[in-house]
């Protein structure tokens, strides 16, 4: 069907429906077709010519019946031309796209009639009537949308629940609250004279609209997008379609966007939400709306990508990909529908109440441990089971959940100390240091708890932690997760911009914070309720929008009864990934994953009731309550680590009469260097640890050592892990020594815990880690790991939800973006990231076995070789920082050597000591390093630098 | 066999003819003066001269070109009349006696213009945008060859392209290195640290045998295409006058030309010299300051696979056999 090949005059208010012409980049002619339809709004009894796109002959040549269509709708002001890749595309994945333009607008008739959104929508459907899309034995419909088509497609969607197999949305919104303010933008295009002038007698709105685009459009792309609305009057429709957004309560297409918003709400086909954060109209205000009235949608935010979406990032695929796994598989074979259920089916695996009758914590517990005197923490946590609440429902993942604030629960009548804190921020108060008995912390977990429920902190809410470590946040912690909120924890390490994108990634609806969070929340336009941790001045609270104080809440809170408990399955807390690999991305465990971190600490480090835990690494003194043991924090900056002392570590230790001794590398490295210090008192205190743990990154066998060295009686443990599954590994300091004596390539990071795997997937030519899962020694390839405490997922990035399970072994696993090998010990070593292996023309080459052997040459503090030129074909080069550089060039000052090429002497010793040959040797004064734990080399950075240079480009500073 | 080497009185030639002696081929040469190669036929003529070509080829199973006018500057008739037209005259000659196998020596430079090189294969030659009058007419030949292959009664015809050729006895890298340095006018261009692949003199007969192998065991996989041949291990220009020097006992450059500057130069000294034909070569043209400030290193995976050859003598292993021949200077590079 081809349409009129008129083309009205320009002048003309009315025009007919026209196809496209040829020519236009990325959509064939022969997709582009028109129908005359009868008008529902106007009810004249006449007929709109629709244009639309539809690949159906595609399907035809290939023989295909369809699965089922995909009915697209562009927004304002776009048109059809917008949805091209899917309609070339779609055939092949065996799916028809139509995709209309809507009346008004793109290469459908010019009525002069004025459309409101109730109109739109009974429009739409008769569009589909007349196509048979929607007839009796019409295929199931998958509705997508984009902009204001976003909620025209949902306008469908909630009017043909018979037909609807699934609902796909690109940036778009369905609801604003009418005390939220409107995008400034959109508030601009409404304003009275500058509406008209904006949107229809000049082409600024659509200007604006087509320069929104990340990277900037082509100029034969733009033209496209104008070719429908090249005069005034063909741009009417753009006018129309603006002012009919709902923004005042009184507008009449308010009562069918509200009966949209609901209708939402209660679908309950698969939803897909493919989103660009920078939008400055569809900002992440929306998402999070839509997200909570779709909560089984799968979510991808694009970083960097923005409001045309779909000519930012290659969103085709992505939708084709969520048809054939989440939609197909809820179509029955007759052709019915069936919801898809909103828990995973993963968890199928796990389910039967009929499983061991022990503990979660024991049944994890199967390999034999060395120290065979762990039955005691195990009783102390499972005695503690049953919680008080008992609303608890049966877990679906666990034989027998323990929620993570049953050790608190289970010591609730106790009046010995929960927290001991001697940092400076305990002293402050005027004591040698603070204590928080059991009691007294579980009283204010209840009443913050009942307090925040109190203000509108509802189960599934996200809650942004924005408090230093210490018992007020470990209250907040426990009280968020007793009633179902969802705690979001990004450290000030990934700074302003990270915290920002942090933040805004997930949009908490409160944010719970002290006035340095308080005024960054304010100053960058964080989203989030306002709650101050401290009491503030009125006129710093007004200042900084501060609607709720915690003193307050936590006082309402006194003695009201607790909202249900959450169950297993649900969402328990957000934690963010240091951004050394890319953007920081949000990690979502259940409280059923987090239970299980517990168990897997309590039993690996073999806690129990009276082991006590000092915490050199603040954010360990979270865990203190969950694992029923009194835990203290050291006298030191609680956010500066390196602050803490041998000294303090001891008193820390002789006040809380703890055995085990959590710290991190840089806390470490200053209390090796000041145990100088140490009084025969203090030495003996260190005398009676019995576990010490360096945990958070790579720490040498030599300053493993020495720590351990002042804590004779303890076992010292460095363990592997990271955000995703914070402990994957472990080994202990006579393993790193054993594994010293059999050099391997890469760092030997021990053994699986228990109730943890480690399988590795091998790298092909390409780098790529396309081999099959296996436990094959010395096999270099992508580590993989299943555990019960792994996360549930990213947070809305589907994708790369996608890309971590990829080929994986059936069960829960996670590819790490490690790369190493498993050796016949069955022992881990780590070789480096999946990002950072060389492809060389000998094959895939990991850089820490090599970057080992530089390290060792006399000078060099540190290295990384990296792989210089076209995939396939590279060249390795090592980059080394010279080991006087820090100490000769103090902050501020040069350094003492300029990058560039390392000097001959310096690059023969290099290249004597690689086990690879490599084509240079530079020196980097300053290695590019990752600011939570400036430890992880940016290698990426680094290859790039050196390529430039390699290549005969300028020579600056990586 | 019988083999015919052209240009066996320069460093790769001479190798590529004792290679083939070494293994018991009847060696003959042809190039304008006695080959100093022991074991072999010399006929001395010109390339130009069509009877000498006559003579040299005539019985003869398999040619390995290698004359050619390679010197930086020069008349651009000169190039054509020995590069281009002496190849034609040796590649006529080769198909009225029956050669069944023919070997183009070729050089990098026929693909491409001054950009940076960096992990490209063989791209096919183009005189239209080939540096300076050798590489335009080399590309030519090339093309010339490549285009004879598989033709009636011709031979088949493969390229090899080695880059950078230098060793012990190598007049037109090593020699020229020492002496500047040795002079101390041997200026590093820009930081010296773009990547270059170089092939060790051994490496590159041994490739260029290997060629002649492969066109008689799987001509259909070789015959028609152009190899680079390199030792697949770049370094830094620096790295590499520092090593010859080393090798040869003089002091490494320390001083730095800008490489915009030095490219203008050599423009300039180019356009000087164009006008005063028959004075030595020019110190600087345009193309080896591009040449030693921007990176030229190449995807050897075609190659090494197709020829079924890889390189035996490092880089490293090549310097102490540098430093030998300058009297076993202690300086050579260690590793």
């Amino acid at each position: 069907m081809t349409g009129p090949a008129t083309r009205p005059g320009t002048d003309a208010v009315t025009r007919d429906a026209d196809t496209v012409p040829p020519g236009l980049p990325g959509l064939d002619p022969r997709y582009s077709h028109v129908l005359a339809v009868p008008d529902e709004s106007s009810g004249a009894g006449g007929t709109t010519g629709w244009h639309y796109l539809d690949n159906r002959a595609d399907l035809a040549a290939r023989g295909v019946t369809p699965v089922g269509t995909v009915l697209a709708v562009h927004g304002n002001p776009t048109w059809s031309y917008l949805w091209r890749d899917l309609v070339r595309t779609a055939a092949d994945a065996g799916w028809r796209v139509v995709a209309v333009d809507q009346p008004e607008m793109g290469l459908s008739a010019r009525t002069g009639a004025r459309r409101t959104l109730a109109d739109r929508v009974a429009d739409l459907g008769a569009f589909t009537d007349t196509l048979g899309l929607s007839g009796a034995d019409a295929g199931p419909v998958v509705t997508l949308g984009h902009d204001w088509g976003g909620v025209v497609s949902l306008g469908w969607a909630t009017r043909h629940p018979d037909l609807l197999a699934g609902v796909a949305l690109l940036n778009t919104a369905v609801h604003h609250g009418d005390d939220d303010p409107i995008p400034a933008p959109l508030r601009l295009a409404l304003a009275g004279p500058v509406h008209r002038l904006g949107t229809s007698t000049t082409r600024a709105f659509l200007d604006t609209t087509l320069a929104l685009a990340h990277p900037r459009l082509p100029d034969d792309v733009v033209q496209a997008y104008r070719l429908p609305y090249r005069t005034a009057a063909a741009r009417a429709g753009i006018e129309q379609f603006v002012a009919d957004i709902p923004a005042r309560p009184d507008h009449p297409s308010r009562p069918e966007l509200d009966r949209v918003a609901a209708g939402v709400a209660a679908l309950d086909v698969p939803a897909l939400l493919l989103w660009g954060p920078r939008d400055p109209i569809f900002s992440d205000r929306y998402l999070d709306d839509l997200v909570h009235r779709l909560p089984q949608a799968r979510v991808h935010r694009f970083a960097g990508a923005g409001h045309l979406l779909a000519e930012d990032v290659d969103w085709a695929p992505a939708l084709l990909r969520w048809l054939r796994s989440s939609v197909v598989g809820s179509l029955s074979p007759s052709g019915a529908l069936s919801p898809e259920g909103s828990a995973p089916s993963r968890t199928d695996a796990f389910t039967g109440p009929g499983g061991p009758s022990t503990s979660g914590l024991t049944s994890v517990r199967e390999a034999p441990d060395p120290s065979g005197s762990c039955t005691g923490s195990a009783s102390s946590v499972s005695s503690a089971a049953p919680g008080s609440g008992g609303a608890s429902a049966p877990s679906a993942s666990s034989p027998t959940f323990v929620p993570i604030w049953a050790g608190l629960d289970g010591r609730a009548d106790d009046g010995g100390p929960a927290v001991l804190d001697m940092s400076e921020a305990g002293r402050a108060r005027g004591q040698e240091y603070l204590t928080v008995s059991w009691r007294a912390l579980d009283r204010q977990v209840r009443r913050i708890a009942a307090g925040l429920h109190g203000i509108g902190v509802r189960h599934g809410d996200r809650v942004s932690l924005l408090v230093e470590p210490g018992p007020t946040l470990t209250a907040l912690v426990y009280a968020c997760l007793r009633i179902g909120a969802v705690v979001v924890v990004a450290d000030a390490g990934l700074g302003a911009r990270g915290m920002t994108r942090a933040q805004r990634g997930a949009w908490p609806r409160f944010v719970i914070a002290q006035r340095k969070g308080l005024a960054a929340a304010r100053a960058l336009g964080w989203p989030g309720v306002r709650i101050s941790a401290d009491p503030l001045p009125g006129a710093v609270r007004r200042a900084l929008g501060v609607t709720h104080e915690l003193v307050d809440v936590a006082r309402a809170g006194e003695g009201v009864a607790l909202p249900a408990e959450p169950g297993p399955d649900d969402e328990a807390a957000v934690l963010f990934t240091s951004g050394s690999t890319g953007p920081a991305k949000g990690v979502v465990y259940t409280h059923a994953q987090l239970a299980a971190l517990r168990d897997a600490l309590s039993g690996h480090f073999d806690v129990g009731p009276e082991t006590g835990l000092v915490t050199g690494f603040a954010p360990f003194a979270l865990l203190g309550p969950a694992l029923g043991t009194r835990s203290v924090t050291p006298v030191m900056d609680v956010s500066a680590p390196r602050t803490l002392t041998a000294r303090a570590v001891a008193d820390a230790v002789r006040a809380s009469d703890a055995r085990i001794v959590f710290l991190s590398p840089a806390a470490i490295l200053n209390v090796v260097a000041t145990a100088d210090e140490l009084d025969p008192g203090d030495r003996a205190a260190l005398a009676r640890v019995r576990t010490f743990l360096s945990t958070g990154a790579p720490i040498s066998a030599d300053l493993l050592g020495l720590a351990a060295d002042l804590m004779p009686a303890a076992t010292a443990h460095t363990p592997y892990g990271m955000t995703e599954c914070l402990l994957v590994t472990d080994i202990t300091l006579d393993g790193v020594r054993a594994a010293a004596s059999r050099p391997d390539d890469g760092v030997c990071v021990g053994r699986p815990v228990a109730g943890g795997e480690v399988l590795v997937s091998a790298l092909d030519a390409d780098g790529a880690a396309t081999g099959d899962p296996s436990d094959a020694p010395g096999m270099l390839g992508e580590v993989l790991v299943r555990a019960g405490h792994l996360k549930e997922r990213y947070d809305r990035l589907w994708l790369t939800d996608v890309a971590a399970e990829r080929d994986t072994p059936p069960g829960r696993w996670h590819r790490t973006g490690d790369v190493g090998h498993l050796d016949g010990g069955g022992r881990l070593w780590i070789e480096g990231r999946l990002a950072h292996v060389l492809t060389t023309a000998d094959g895939p080459l990991a850089p820490v076995g090599p970057e080992q052997h530089v390290e060792r040459v006399p000078g060099v503090r540190r290295a990384a070789v990296v792989g210089v030129g076209p995939a396939g074909r590279q060249q390795a080069v090592a980059v080394v920082e010279p080991v006087t550089s820090r100490r000769a060039a103090p902050r501020g000052a040069s350094p003492a050597r300029r990058p560039g090429l390392a000097p001959h002497d310096l690059a023969d010793a290099v290249r004597a000591a690689s086990p690879v040959p490599l084509a240079a040797v530079l020196v980097a004064p300053q290695m590019p390093t990752d600011v939570r734990h400036n430890s992880k080399i940016d290698r990426a950075r680094l290859a790039a630098w050196a390529d430039g240079i390699l290549a005969g480009g300028r020579v600056s500073a990586p | 066999m019988t083999v015919l080497v052209t240009g066996a009185s320069g460093l790769l030639g001479g190798a590529v003819a004792r290679a083939l002696v070494a293994r018991g081929d009847d060696v003959r040469t042809l190039q304008r003066r006695p080959s100093g190669v022991a074991g072999t036929t010399d006929v001395t003529g010109s390339l130009t001269d069509p009877a000498a070509v006559a003579r040299a080829v005539d019985g003869a199973d398999a040619v390995v070109h290698l004359a050619a006018k390679v010197s930086l500057a020069g008349e651009p008739g000169a190039f054509d009349a020995v590069n281009v037209e002496g190849t034609r005259t040796l590649l006529d000659a080769a198909e009225r006696s029956g050669v069944a196998r023919f070997v183009q020596v070729s050089s990098p430079s026929v693909a491409h213009a001054g950009s940076s090189l960096v992990g490209v294969g063989a791209d096919p030659a183009d005189p239209a945008r080939a540096r300076g009058d050798y590489a335009r007419t080399k590309a030519a030949a090339e093309l010339l060859a490549l285009g004879r292959d598989a033709a009636a009664h011709g031979p088949r015809v493969v390229a090899v392209r080695p880059h950078l050729v230098w060793g012990p006895g190598d007049t037109q890298l090593v020699e020229r290195v020492v002496d500047r340095a040795r002079r101390g006018t041997l200026p590093l261009l820009g930081h010296g640290a773009a990547l270059i692949d170089t092939i060790y003199v051994n490496n590159a007969a041994d490739g260029i045998v290997a060629a002649l192998d492969r066109l008689a065991d799987a001509p259909d996989v070789v015959g028609g295409n152009a190899y680079v041949l390199t030792n697949g291990e770049p370094r830094t220009v620096a790295d590499l006058l520092a090593g010859i020097c080393r090798a040869a006992g003089v002091e490494p450059p320390r001083r730095r030309v800008p490489a915009a500057a030095a490219r203008a130069a050599g423009g300039l000294v180019e356009a000087v010299w164009r006008v005063r034909p028959g004075a030595d070569e020019p110190p600087m043209t345009r193309f080896l300051a591009e040449q030693l400030s921007t990176a030229h290193w190449f995807d050897q995976r075609a190659t090494r696979a197709d020829l079924r050859w890889t390189p035996s003598v490092s880089v490293d292993e090549g310097m102490r056999r540098l430093a030998e021949h300058y009297g076993g200077a202690a300086q050579g590079p260690r590793g």
